[in-house]
Order: structure tokens, then sequence, then C-alpha cells
């Protein structure tokens, strides 16, 4: 088999050009190793090396942002590469950015992966860990043979398309995608470690970090609900009795469109439940429980309310990913504005 | 002082016996007709059949209703199972015979949609602890027309029979190891280890309603406030599971008996800690319910002294707000928690893994992405029925291929992603 | 979800048991329901009665609708 053949990407610096003086140098692209590359290919013995290497300086690259990615682009594309490296940037700020500017490119414009590797506290590190694989290395060039150890293995896997594990096994920063592991002490015994760090004001590293949650400003309230059309929608998993388009019962991987034209209440005999995460019981009984839609149809009766919409949405929240929930209602919220749909009551359980 | 020794039994083999069932020489020897006749004292059984499987067989159990550990009370007051096979006395002192390696079974046709599978070969059995058990499966089929939560109770009441027969057979054989728990209360506790910051368990406990349950001597979790129990109680299986809740992360009546979280804090205890209690919580339906019983977990964790808890789920969704909620109020107190739970990040991982988020959940052990993806092979047995697959949380509409491969998530595998970290499973 | 339906540019009130995840994840009019196995009903209660207990939410529902927030806001039901 052929050895990898990698595009290594590093500035003015790693490649002994100069400093800041020459950080204004434009993109250069010389054959084979420069400077880290060597220890890469060192590395690597015959697996794969680095065929060319690109210099740039980082000022030209950060202010030079469009044309600079284009020319990098341009000569990363003439090697026809398995994989493109960028860095390590250590703590170098600007390097770091346009490591991750330029690693992100490469990956969405030619297809190839990509690894960069820098200091988790470099700029360019919240910017791009969830974009392209990043490497954490110590905070100096000092760390280049510790960032080489992690980095040339992890680029071999990634080259290879090899399935790629948790960032913990990997040494890759947590990029948002949750992995699986096996770890070596079961759950209760971290727990037990992690509360004596937390008890005695030692360092300990959560295995979940919290998320924060994104915000939609209001949408104006219905002026007249005398005329208006209004939706329901359930993540309660209300559907016919027999469950014809086989919701699951966790997890769902699609949701209900379903009729109620003429239905005036969600008896037990034509309506049910595929939700499995709670008690069902109450909800077979009498569906409208969880979906009011006898009081709706009564209060269309009354005029308080135009009209109620002859088609509900449903779907289950249980163990569905927020991800897929998130896709079902964006898709059908679109088809209840396309049906004239003025407001929507959701109903979870 | 509180004092219970655990007597463990060690158990190597499973043999099915013509003769009475019988422990010999860390076998453990089981007359089917033993077993059958137990399970059919209850007349909403209508049929019973007992299977062995081993570690490394090529055998599938589904659908999972539960695993309880076969023990038996030796000395000291009352009996496995206070409230369903012992009266109601105080357990947890004096001496246990474990049938340590052994695991009673339950399956037959599911009770709700989330009973799980266990495989004892293959990819899936390093997912579930209960691969690595010496297992008596009973499978019992419920008479016509019985309704769902009779259903499980028949089930739930016949495997504590079951496993209590079999623990019975412990009473006179000598243990190979024996561990001891010293408990002292709270007074004493705090005389002896000054200097030891003090360390409370707080058990979450599923009380979601029907299906959904756990008792604690008899009672219904639901319906109680939170309170404290001691750690050596739950040895003699002081709670149970009655719920069918995603089999990945609830809690096997055998995780019970074989808490984690308290095994590990004993083993701390008098060096880096002092555990000084347990309290256990419920996760109900009511938003009302949901704010007292975090109020009390709080209060009660001050009320102990606690410098800190760890907090264990049970479940996902709804009960996450339950987690969420006990953390914020404990840590507002002061106390510094670790909580453990598992998540739901989707089958590529990207999606948000709990229900509800805070920044004072600072420390997390998860029990790993239920989500994820896993192909199990065929296996030459299955024990139980495998047609449920289609529908048990975790399984998708046809999700058998032509070469009898089960693709489904995690979620479905019995104790993949437990919650009181009885698992390995981790993810990041 | 709730959220996606707003960001769609329809006005959308979330009736649900558990508050303050709907808070979590972002509803901007909430309704409390009664209970996660019957949001809208309650079996310890008469049909009629539970019929009433549902109008009375539902009800909420609509004037949480017709009422201008700029906020994440609940409504609770005057039972």
């Amino acid at each position: 088999m052929s050895k990898i053949r990698v595009v290594q990407y590093i500035n003015q610096f790693f490649a002994q050009i100069g400093g800041e003086e020459k950080a204004d140098i434009p993109a250069e692209l010389r054959e084979g190793p420069v400077g880290p590359g060597l220890a890469f290919n060192a590395a690597w013995g015959d697996e794969a090396e680095v065929v060319a290497t690109i210099i740039c300086g980082d000022s030209y690259f950060n202010e030079n942002l469009e044309k600079a990615q284009a020319e990098v682009l341009e000569m990363v594309k003439s090697q026809n590469p398995d994989m493109f490296i960028a860095g390590p940037a250590f703590n170098a700020g600007r390097y770091g950015v346009a490591c991750g500017t330029i690693a992100k490119a490469v990956q969405d414009n030619l297809n190839i992966p990509v690894l960069t590797g820098m200091y988790v506290e470099n700029p360019g590190a919240d910017m791009f860990k969830k974009d392209v694989y990043i490497v954490a290395t110590k905070n100096s060039a000092a760390g280049m043979r510790d960032a080489v150890k992690k980095m040339a293995p992890f680029a071999l896997k990634l080259a290879r398309h090899e399935a790629i594990g948790a960032s913990c096994e990997e040494g890759y920063m947590p990029n948002g995608v949750r992995v699986n592991l096996f770890e070596k002490e079961r759950g209760s015994a971290r727990a037990v470690k992690m509360l004596i760090a937390k008890l005695n004001g030692k360092p300990f590293t959560t295995e979940f970090p919290m998320p924060s949650f994104d915000r939609v400003a209001p949408n104006p309230a219905v002026k007249d609900m005398a005329h208006a059309t209004v939706a329901l929608c359930t993540s309660g998993g209300i559907v016919p009795l027999g469950n014809p388009d086989h919701i699951e019962s966790s997890s769902a991987s699609h949701y209900g469109e379903y009729d109620i034209e003429g239905v005036m209440d969600l008896d037990a005999a034509h309506w049910a439940t595929a939700h499995g995460g709670y008690d069902p019981v109450y909800a077979n009984e009498d569906a409208d429980r969880v979906l009011p839609v006898d009081v709706l149809r009564e209060m269309e009766k009354e005029g308080r309310i135009g009209k109620l919409h002859n088609k509900f949405y449903t779907t289950v929240g249980n163990g569905t990913a927020v991800a897929s929930s998130k896709a079902f209602a964006a898709e059908y919220a679109q088809k209840l504005k396309a049906d004239g749909v003025d407001c929507v009551i959701m109903t979870s359980t | 002082m509180k004092k219970l020794e655990l007597g463990n039994i060690l158990i190597h083999d499973v043999q099915f016996s013509n003769e009475g069932s019988k422990v010999e020489n860390g076998v453990l020897y089981v007359n089917k007709e033993e077993i059958c006749k137990i399970a059919l004292e209850d007349e909403n059984i209508a049929s019973c059949e007992v299977f062995l499987a081993r570690p490394g067989e090529s055998v599938r159990i589904t659908p999972v209703k539960d695993v309880i550990e076969p023990r038996v009370k030796v000395e000291g007051k009352g009996g496995i199972f206070p409230g369903w096979i012992a009266k109601v006395d105080t357990v947890g002192e004096g001496r246990t015979h474990v049938l340590k390696g052994a695991a009673v079974v339950t399956t037959g046709k599911i009770v709700g949609f989330q009973e799980g599978i266990i495989d004892m070969s293959g990819p899936g059995a390093d997912y579930t602890p209960f691969s690595k058990t010496m297992n008596v499966v009973v499978k019992m089929e419920p008479v016509e027309g019985l309704k769902q939560h009779e259903h499980e109770y028949a089930l739930r009441i016949a495997g504590f029979k079951i496993a209590c027969f079999l623990g019975e057979l412990g009473r006179n054989v000598t243990p190979d190891e024996v561990k001891t728990y010293e408990f002292d209360n709270i007074v004493e506790s705090a005389a002896k280890y000054p200097n030891l910051p003090r360390v409370a368990y707080v058990q979450m406990l599923q009380s979601q309603g029907l299906l959904h349950d756990t008792y604690v001597y008899g009672v219904d979790a639901k319906k109680t406030l939170t309170t404290i129990i001691t750690p050596t109680e739950v040895m003699d299986g002081a709670i149970v599971s009655g719920n069918c809740v995603s089999s990945c992360d609830k809690n096997p009546t055998y995780v019970h008996m074989n808490n984690p979280v308290v095994t590990d804090l004993f083993e701390q205890h008098g060096k880096t800690l002092n555990f000084v209690g347990m309290i256990i919580t419920n996760e109900n339906v009511y938003l009302a319910d949901k704010e007292r019983s975090s109020n009390w977990s709080a209060k009660l964790a001050k009320y102990l002294g606690c410098d800190g808890v760890i907090i264990s789920q049970e479940g996902f969704g709804n009960p996450d707000t339950d987690l969420i909620m006990n953390t914020k109020k404990i840590e507002a107190e002061g106390i510094k928690t670790v909580i453990i739970t598992d998540e739901y990040a989707g089958r590529d991982g990207k999606s948000q893994s709990l229900a509800d988020a805070d920044p004072s959940a600072d420390a997390v052990v998860t029990g790993g992405n239920a989500n994820q993806v896993i192909v199990l092979p065929p296996m030459e047995t299955v024990y139980g029925h495998l047609e449920f697959v289609d529908t048990i949380a975790g399984g998708s509409a046809n999700n058998i291929d032509a070469h009898g491969n089960i693709t489904v998530e995690i979620q479905a595998i019995t104790g993949a992603t437990n919650e009181t970290g009885f698992n390995y499973l981790s993810a990041r | 979800m709730v959220k996606e339906i707003e960001r769609a540019g329809l006005p959308v009130v979330h009736i649900c048991t558990v508050t303050p995840i709907s808070m979590t994840v972002g509803a901007n009019r909430i309704v409390p329901a009664i209970a996660i196995p019957h949001p809208l009903g309650n079996p310890a209660l008469t049909m009629e009665e539970e019929k009433h207990i549902r109008r009375k939410i539902v009800e909420t529902a609509l004037e949480a609708l017709e009422t201008e927030v700029d906020d994440q806001t609940i409504f609770d039901v005057k039972y």
C-alpha cells in the first residue's frame, strides 16, 4: 500500500523564516516536510508522509483572509493529498485562528480529513473545535514532541476513515458530538472520586458539560381569536388506534399527521398513544386528556375560536433526540403556515 | 452501630437437577418443577418455563422484565424483600447469604413497552452487566385478559419468590467470603470521623406511575415523601423494581440490592469521607411533587450536615428536571454534588443530551449515550419472545434483517447506561 | 419543538406539566398542565368535571395566545 499523502500548513516562525517581522509573507508551497513535518514523518515511518508544506505569514493570512484562503486551497488541491494537517499552533493566537480557518476550508471544499492542534486557550480553539478535530497541545513550541505523539496516530486514523473514539481517548477537544466509550472504572467509582476531588478543592473534569440553550423571540399575540385557525400538536404520541404509521415508542424516527375533520372527540375506540415514556392507561382511555379535541370543537361551535385546524401533528418525545424533534417541528410548522393556521397549541406529557 | 455481614457464596455454574434444587461446591442446581410450582401458585400466571443462560453462550433473553439476586437472611431481624416476601421488620442488620454470580431473570410476553435484551455473548454482551452472571431464566405467561398492571405485579412477585427460594438454598452453606458493612448513627460517626467530609447518597427512584414504579418496604415510592434509609437496608431488598422504563437505565432489583454507589461509598467510609446516610426521593409526574420532593432532598441533606452528596437518577426525560432541581437546591445549601445520569444525544451524538440543565450541575458522571446504535447478530437460542424487539424502547419497525441481525439503540439493552454507575459505559 | 414553531412565525402556547423543562428549552407562552400521563385530564374526577378542567386549561392557553409577551411567561390556570 502506498503511503498516505499529507499536506501540512505552518507559519513563518515554524518554517524558520522569522518572527513577527516576517508575519506578512504570502503563502508559499514547498515540496516535502519543513520544520514540524520532519517530526511527523519520523513518527509515521512507512505509513504516511508530508509530501508538501504550505508556509504562510500569520498577518498575511488574517489580513487577507479571502485571498489567502483561496491561494492555500489551490495549493492543497494541487498536491491531491489524502490528509491535511494545520499547525500545531500551540498558544499563538493568529496562527491558531489561521489553522482553524484553513483546516475547515479544506474539509468543506476539498472533502478530505483534516486535523489541527493548539493550546486549549488559543482563541482558534473555541472558534473551530466544533468544526474540525483539534488536538489539545501544550502552550508553547516546547510541547512539539508531545503534540506530534498525539496528532500523528490520530491523523492516520482520520486519513484511513477509521471509527473515531471519544475525545478523551483520541486526544481531540470535545466537539459537542457525544461518543460512547468503556471506562476502566464503573460509574459509581468515578462519581465517588469526582466528589472527593470536588470536596477537597482539587481539579476534576465533568463527563458532561452543561449546555446553554438558545432562545427565539415570542411572536405577536393573536388579535382576533374568533376568526383564527388554531392547530393542535403534541409530543404525547396520540395516534389512531393500532398506530398505523408505526411511530416508535421511544426515539421516534418520524412524526404523524392525522386528519380530524369531523372528529368531535378522541374516543378510546379510535385513538391511543404510542408514547413509551409514561403510563399509557389514561391517554388510551381518553386521548382528549392529552390532545383536547373535544373542548376545542365546542369552542369552535361557540365561536370562541374561528376554526380547529383539520390536521394535527404528533410525535413521541420519549428518548427522541432533540435534533430530530426540532427537524420534525420545523417541517410541519411550514405545513401549518401553508395551510393558513394562525396559532398553535402544543401539548406535552 | 449497625452491622450487616454479606456472606458471598460464589456461584461459578448453574445446572438443572432432577432432584431437589441445591447449592454444592459453587454450583447452583435448579429443579425446574420446583421453580414452576412457585410461579404457578399465582392464578394469574398461566404457564412457566425455566432455562439456564451462562456467560459466553449464544443466548439472547428478551423481553427482560427484572433481574434479581438470590439472597437469604440467616441472622438478624426480618427477611429479604420486606413488604413483599418478608414482613416489614426493619432489615439491614445481622447476616445475609448471597448466591454471588447467580441471578434470576424474568421474561415472558411483554408487559410494557420497555423491557430489554440480555445477550450472553457477542457485542451486545459487552453492554449488559447481566451477561456475566449465571442466569436462571424464568419465562412466565399471564392468563388471558390480564390487565397490564396485574401482569406486572404477578411477574414481579413471582421473581422475588423464586429468588428467595434459590437464596434459601444458601442458608447453611459456608460462604467463600464475608464482607462486613458497619454503619454508625450520625452522632457516633461524627465523633469517630471529625475531620472527614460528610457525604450522603441521594437516590432518585423511578415513580412515574403504573408500570414505572419502585417500591420501598412494599410502599409505592410515588406516594412517599423524600426520606432517609440506612444503606445496609437496601442490601436486604428494601427497595425493589416494579418498572418497565427503558431497560438501559432502569434499575432492576439486582441493582438496588447491589447499589454500586452504596458499596463504593462504603469502600471510602472512614478513609476519605464519612458516609452518613442515604436519602431516597422520587420522580413523580406532578410538578408540585417534583418541587416538594427536591425541597426535601435538600432539607435532609442539610439536616444530615452533609458536605457533599452523590445523586443518581433513574430514567430520563422529565426526571431530568427532578435531577436538576435536586442538584440546584442541594448546591444552594452549600453542599457539593456529583450527579450520575445518562444521555439521549441522538444516534449521531449531536443532539442535546438532557431535557434540563443548570450551571450548578458542574460535576457529572454519564452512563453514555443511550441512542447509540448497535447491531446484534443472531443468537442460537432465544429465551422469551424475539418479536417484541420491534416495539421495545430503542427498537423500531422491521429492525431485524434477513440474516437475523437486529439493529437497535443500546437503550434496549438491560443496564447499558445504568445511572447508579453500575456499568462501565460513558461518553464524551 | 415549540421553539421551531415559534421560529417559523406562528404564535404557540405550550401546555405541559413540567414547566421548568419548557422554560429551559425556551417556550415563550407556557400553561401548566395537570400531570404527565394526563396533562389535560384527571382520571380521579368524573368525565364532566374532567372536561370542565380541560376547558379551563384550553381557555387559558387561548388567552395566552391573545396576550403580548416580551419574555418567557407562565400563564397559571384559574381553577
